[in-house]
């Protein structure tokens, strides 16, 4: 196989003495969407933020692109095409698509030299349509602040302004939650359509249909550790709730005690 | 499921413009330019009403009246410019009334010690702006600091720099007002670009005030003295730099979503400094052109006029809540407020009673913005979760 566009290395990070994530290895590969599991607390959320540059893992090592990468803050995973869509999405509600697509990285128009520099609302709201249509998204109008879209529509625009920038590898934290089902068939439509632009996805989620959905492989934690990891046609959802659940160990061994019946 | 290759049309959370009913569109439209209606309406009132009380003496819709209406609002709108600026970026500024006084005692010292020193009368001027706006500019930059920096709610980090600076205000003006002012800062502050004499021996004088006295002198009147030219420019500067610039739309951002700017990299906090810096730098302006328009420093000038500009920013339909307003809508509330003290003065009611019209004005306007959210299905900011 090829190189992996991002390889972890025994990635441990502490909170005081609780180990929220405990010596977790993975790659992740270009073009597949991975599927991260876990029941609430299971670490997910403080692994990705390792990735992120949110946390700064206590032990391990982090590979992207072959090199060895660590990201002080945010903006420097950002800067090397790592987009996270977390959950509130860090859209300006009070903004325009377009205005929201290049929040922070205007685009400007220099006047005397660049002494005197405008805003190029034009080129933006052009290339924020070239972007939407590549996507296939598309909104009524894209000059209205955004506050009148629907969760699913401003999941949309998220999710444009992570491909625009050039993501390399995109990190969603449980997408579809507080979606009507109509709109999370959407959100996982463009999901599959970022791993045709050839963008890998590490999708957090706990709710199992949406894992099957749309990922190739699907990564379960328990407890800080990562328990199994998957290929999504060579598992079900009996097995992966025992994972979840810690009925079965990192060895996919079935411990009596912790099994719990699930209902037939 | 959605087959592959079709248009994602998502489902709308609020019905688009295209579906809304007559009613409602009228409505819409009224309510966004309710504010230039009202403006309109009231002016017609009391161009109506005045000569009625007067018995025809006197009239609302001279030039001597819109003049002194222009100069009556200059240092409300400068204040109300920052504040705009400040409240759009989801903050407040209470101290920009007491900056404004010490700008005033600041540069009427400057200007002073320059000209005592020997400097001729334009370059102490100078040094009067540049201490003025400077002096208060400092005063905002140490708000923005604190409030961006240690994390202290800017509504309690600026009433306490309110009050420091009322002491500091004070103490340099030694608790009298600044006097012993070159006279010819008088010109500065009080002289126009055009005089226009009517009736017999009249005519038109450009960039010269004509030396008249007694009857012609009455007759004159003064259209667009210097310092309502100075805030013009003050206006067109705050609307470009709100609507055209990469600074503008970071401010709406911050308003709008504090984490959504800061999660796409915006740098907040220097933003944050650079809004107090300007609300603190528009009320030094105030300041400095108070300091020329009475040939004096005054340390109790700029107080009074702090709860009209946020009034003003109020009228003019910037939210409180942050991320929504704009420069015209603070000019419109300013005027409003200016027409309606002013026609109130010439409809000789008491003075008690232009305050309850003008609280009145404020919650009422408050209420129009309100219903424009009702009637377009959005949710008020602070309900959303």
């Amino acid at each position: 196989m090829t190189e992996p566009l991002l390889s972890l290395r025994n990635i441990t990070k502490r909170f005081g003495g609780l180990v929220a994530v405990n010596n977790v290895s993975c790659d992740i590969h270009r073009g597949e969407v991975v599927g991260l599991l876990g029941d609430n607390g299971a670490g997910k959320s403080t692994l990705v933020k390792c990735i992120s540059g949110v946390y700064h893992a206590d032990e391990g090592e982090m590979f992207f692109e072959g090199r060895h990468a660590h990201f002080a803050q945010p903006i420097d995973a950002r800067h090397h095409g790592v987009e996270t869509i977390y959950q509130d999405l860090a859209l300006a509600n009070n903004l325009d698509v377009g205005a929201n697509i290049f929040l922070g990285r205007e685009v400007k128009k220099r006047y005397f030299g660049g002494l005197i520099k405008t805003l190029d609302d034009q080129q933006m709201l052009r290339e924020s349509r070239r972007t939407l249509e590549s996507l296939r998204i598309h909104f009524p109008t894209l000059t209205e602040p955004i506050e009148n879209l629907s969760g699913g529509q401003r999941q949309a625009v998220a999710i444009a302004r992570a491909v625009y920038w050039d993501a390399k590898l995109m990190i969603m934290d449980e997408p579809t939650n507080n979606l009507g089902v109509p709109e999370q068939q959407k959100v996982l439509e463009l999901i599959r359509r970022l791993r045709e632009h050839g963008v890998p996805v590490i999708l957090i989620t706990h709710t199992l249909p949406d894992a099957f959905a749309v990922t190739d492989r699907i990564i379960v934690m328990h407890r800080g550790r990562k328990v199994a990891e998957k290929a999504t046609a060579e598992t079900n959802t009996e097995e992966l709730v025992q994972y979840m659940v810690g009925a079965r160990d990192d060895k996919g061994v079935l411990n009596p005690q912790r099994e719990i019946p699930l209902p037939q | 499921m959605v087959d592959r290759g079709s248009r994602i049309v998502l489902p709308a959370g609020v019905k688009p413009a295209e579906i809304w009913t007559p009613a409602q569109r009228l409505a819409l439209l009224a309510s966004r330019i309710w504010a230039w209606l009202f403006l309109a309406l009231m002016v017609l009132f009391f161009v109506v009403t005045v000569p009625l009380v007067s018995g025809g003496a006197v009239h609302f819709l001279t030039i001597r009246n819109s003049q002194n209406i222009l100069v009556a609002i200059v240092p409300v709108l400068l204040l109300a410019l920052g504040q705009t600026f400040v409240i759009i970026g989801a903050g407040i500024d209470l101290s920009v009334g007491w900056v404004m006084s010490l700008a005033s005692v600041l540069s009427a010292l400057a200007l002073r010690w320059a000209f005592d020193g020997g400097m001729p009368l334009f370059p102490s001027v100078l040094v009067g702006l540049i201490a003025g706006v400077g002096g208060a500019a400092v005063v905002g930059f140490i708000n923005g600091v604190i409030i961006a920096k240690l994390k202290v709610p800017a509504f309690i980090v600026t009433l306490g720099t309110s009050f420091i600076v009322r002491g500091v205000a004070y103490m340099m003006s030694e608790n009298t007002t600044v006097i012993g002012l070159p006279a010819g800062i008088r010109a500065y502050g009080n002289d126009a670009l055009l005089y226009y004499i009517w009736g017999e021996g009249g005519g038109f004088y450009f960039l010269e005030r004509p030396d008249v006295s007694g009857d012609l002198l009455r007759r004159m009147d003064t259209i667009l003295p210097y310092p309502v030219i100075v805030t013009a420019c003050v206006v067109a500067f705050a609307a470009f730099l709100l609507r055209k610039t990469q600074f503008g739309r970071h401010t709406y951002a911050i308003g709008g979503g504090m984490q959504a700017a800061l999660r796409t990299g915006i740098p907040v906090d220097r933003h944050i400094i650079k809004l107090y810096t300007l609300s603190a730098s528009t009320a030094g302006m105030a300041g400095f052109l108070s300091t020329l328009r009475f040939t004096a420093g005054s340390a109790v000038i700029g107080d009074p006029l702090l709860l009209s500009s946020i009034a003003a920013v109020i009228i003019g339909g910037v939210s409180l809540f942050g991320g929504a307003g704009t420069v015209m809508g603070t000019v419109i509330g300013a005027l409003i407020i200016a027409v309606l003290t002013t026609g109130l003065v010439m409809l000789n009611v008491e003075a008690f009673f232009q305050f309850i019209v003008v609280g009145t004005v404020v919650i009422v306007a408050v209420l129009i913005d309100q219903s424009r959210d009702l009637i377009a299905g959005r949710h008020r900011r602070g309900e959303e979760t």
